[in-house]
C-alpha cells in the first residue's frame, strides 16, 4: 500500500507558498481543518485565494487568516458571521466572489471527476448569471436555461475527516462530512487532517468516503477545538 | 394578524405526507414545530442531512451535527448524511418536494430577492439561488409590508434577485397568496381579523380577488 502518511501539518505544508489558491473544506466551523489553518497562519503565506463555503467567525476557522489579513481573494457562498471579513470587502481590501452553494460544491466534484465545467440553473436571472455563458436545454420535459461553470482549479485542497488511514482513505463524521469530500476530490494536492490516523486494513472498505487515490498527504491532528457556532438545546421532559 | 408563528402554522398545512420539505432559515424554520400527527415528513437540510430531528437536549450538543443555519440539532431513525454535492443534487433533480423560504421582496410573476442589500447586507446567497432555480413547488414565508409601511409583495423586485419566476405561494401576517402562472398574487385567504381592504392597500404587485375570500382556519 501507498503510505501518505506526513509526520507533521509542518511537513504536509512544506510546499505552500503565497499566491496559491487553496480549497478549505467545512460548513460554518462544522468540519474546518483545525491544525492546517493554524499552521498557514503561523507560517504566514500570503496572497492566497480560498475557496470556502464560509470565511469563519472573527476569532477562529479563516477568520484568524483573515485577521492576518494572509487572504487576497475568497471564494464563498455565505460570509454572514464575520465582522472583520465584512470590513476588509467593503474597503476594498478583499476580493469577493460570492458562488451559490450548490455551484461552488459542484465547481470543487467537476474537478475531481476530471470535468472542465458544468451547467446549472442556480443563477439563471441574477447577477451572478452576468458575462457568463448561458444554454437552453430540454431535460426531462422541461426547457430551461443553465450556466456554465467552471471546476475549479487549486493548487491544495485542505479537508478534515473523522478517521483516516496511511493510504489516504477517509471516512468523514455526520454533517462534517460537507465539503470535505467534493473539496479532497478537486485539490492537485489534496492534505488530509485525521482525529484518528489508522494501518490499512482497519477502516471497513465498504464504508470509505473518499478513496485514497485522492488524497497526498495525510497526518493525525490534535487539539481539536470543534468550536460550536449555534448552540441550540431543548429543556428535557 | 398573524405573528410569526401563525404565519408557520399555515404553511404547515402546505406540508403533505410522504414530502422531502427543505426548510429555510427564520420563520421556515418554525414550520417543523406545526406538521400535524400522522403527516411524515422527512427534513433536509443542505448541508448534508435528511431527517433532521429537534434541537438535542443541553448538554448533548455536538460540533459534528448541525444544520444548515449551522444551529445544534439531531437525527431521527432513518436519517442519512450524505456530502454537499450529493446534498444539491437532489435538490436540482427535484426530489425535494417543497422548499420553504423567507423573502425580502417577491414580485407578481414570481421573482424573489432575499440575498443582498447593496450597500448595506451581503452576507451571500448561500443555497437559496441552487433552491429556487430548481424546485417544483416554492412556498414563501414573509412579512407583507417593511418597517416603513412599504409593500413587500411587488409588481417588480427592487434588490438584487435570487431567482426569477420561481415562487408559487406566499404566506404573510395578512394573506395567503397564489402567484399565477401568467402573473398576479391572487388572494386565497385572509388572516383573522384582515380585511380585503387592508390586503389591497398592502399589496403593490397586481392583487387578484376572485369572490368572497374566506378567513383562514388554523
Amino acid at each position: 500500500m501507498i503510505n501518505k502518511t506526513v509526520k507533521n501539518v509542518d511537513e504536509a505544508l512544506i510546499d505552500v507558498k503565497d499566491g496559491i489558491t487553496v480549497m478549505v473544506g467545512g460548513f460554518g466551523l462544522c468540519g474546518i481543518p483545525e491544525n492546517i489553518i493554524a499552521a498557514l497562519v503561523q507560517k504566514g503565506v500570503k496572497n492566497l485565494t480560498c475557496i470556502s463555503n464560509n470565511a469563519g467567525v472573527d476569532d477562529f476557522g479563516l477568520g484568524l487568516l483573515l485577521q492576518k489579513k494572509q487572504i487576497k481573494k475568497m471564494i464563498a457562498s455565505y460570509v454572514g458571521e464575520n465582522a472583520e471579513f465584512e470590513r476588509q470587502m467593503l474597503s476594498g481590501e478583499l476580493e469577493v466572489d460570492l458562488v451559490p452553494q450548490g455551484t461552488l460544491v459542484t465547481r470543487c466534484m467537476a474537478a475531481g471527476y476530471g470535468m472542465p465545467a458544468i451547467y446549472t440553473p442556480a443563477g439563471v436571472g441574477t447577477e451572478v448569471a452576468l458575462g457568463k455563458e448561458s444554454r437552453k436545454f430540454t431535460f426531462n420535459g422541461i426547457e430551461k436555461e443553465y450556466l456554465l461553470e467552471y471546476a475549479f482549479e487549486a493548487d491544495f485542497a485542505f479537508v478534515k475527516a473523522w478517521k483516516g488511514d496511511t493510504a489516504g482513505n477517509l471516512i468523514y463524521r455526520q454533517t462534517a462530512l460537507n465539503f470535505n469530500h467534493a473539496m479532497a476530490i478537486g485539490g492537485k494536492i489534496t492534505i488530509a487532517e485525521v482525529e484518528e490516523l489508522v494501518e490499512p486494513g482497519e477502516l471497513d472498505p465498504n464504508f470509505i468516503h473518499t478513496p485514497g487515490i485522492y488524497v497526498h498527504r495525510i497526518f493525525q491532528g490534535a487539539h481539536y477545538e470543534k468550536r460550536i457556532e449555534q448552540r441550540t438545546t431543548r429543556k428535557r421532559g | 394578524m398573524l405573528d410569526k408563528n401563525g404565519i408557520a402554522k399555515r404553511i404547515a398545512r402546505e406540508v403533505k405526507d410522504g414530502y422531502y420539505v427543505n426548510l429555510g432559515i427564520g420563520i421556515p424554520t418554525l414550520v417543523a414545530n406545526f406538521i400535524p400527527k400522522g403527516i411524515n415528513v422527512v427534513l433536509q437540510s443542505e448541508n448534508g442531512l435528511l431527517g433532521m430531528g429537534p434541537f438535542p437536549y443541553e448538554g448533548e450538543e455536538n460540533a459534528d451535527l448541525i444544520n444548515a443555519g449551522k444551529q445544534t440539532i439531531t437525527t431521527l431513525p432513518g436519517s442519512v448524511f450524505f456530502d454537499s454535492s450529493l446534498s444539491f443534487g437532489m435538490i436540482r433533480a427535484r426530489k425535494v418536494n417543497l422548499t420553504i423560504l423567507g423573502a425580502m421582496e417577491v414580485s407578481e410573476r414570481g421573482d424573489i430577492a432575499n440575498w443582498k442589500i447593496p450597500g448595506k447586507m451581503v452576507k451571500g446567497m448561500g443555497g437559496a439561488m441552487d433552491l429556487v432555480a430548481s424546485a417544483e413547488n416554492i412556498i414563501v414565508a414573509m412579512q407583507h409590508v417593511n418597517k416603513a409601511g412599504e409593500s413587500k409583495l411587488l409588481k417588480k423586485c427592487t434588490l438584487p434577485l435570487t431567482g426569477i419566476r420561481c415562487v408559487k405561494k406566499v404566506v404573510t401576517e395578512m394573506a395567503v397568496l397564489d402567484i399565477l402562472p401568467q402573473g398576479g398574487f391572487k388572494l386565497i385567504e385572509r388572516a383573522p381579523g384582515i380585511s380585503t381592504e387592508q390586503i389591497r392597500n398592502a399589496t403593490e404587485g397586481q392583487l387578484i380577488i376572485e369572490g368572497e375570500i374566506p378567513e383562514m382556519v388554523l
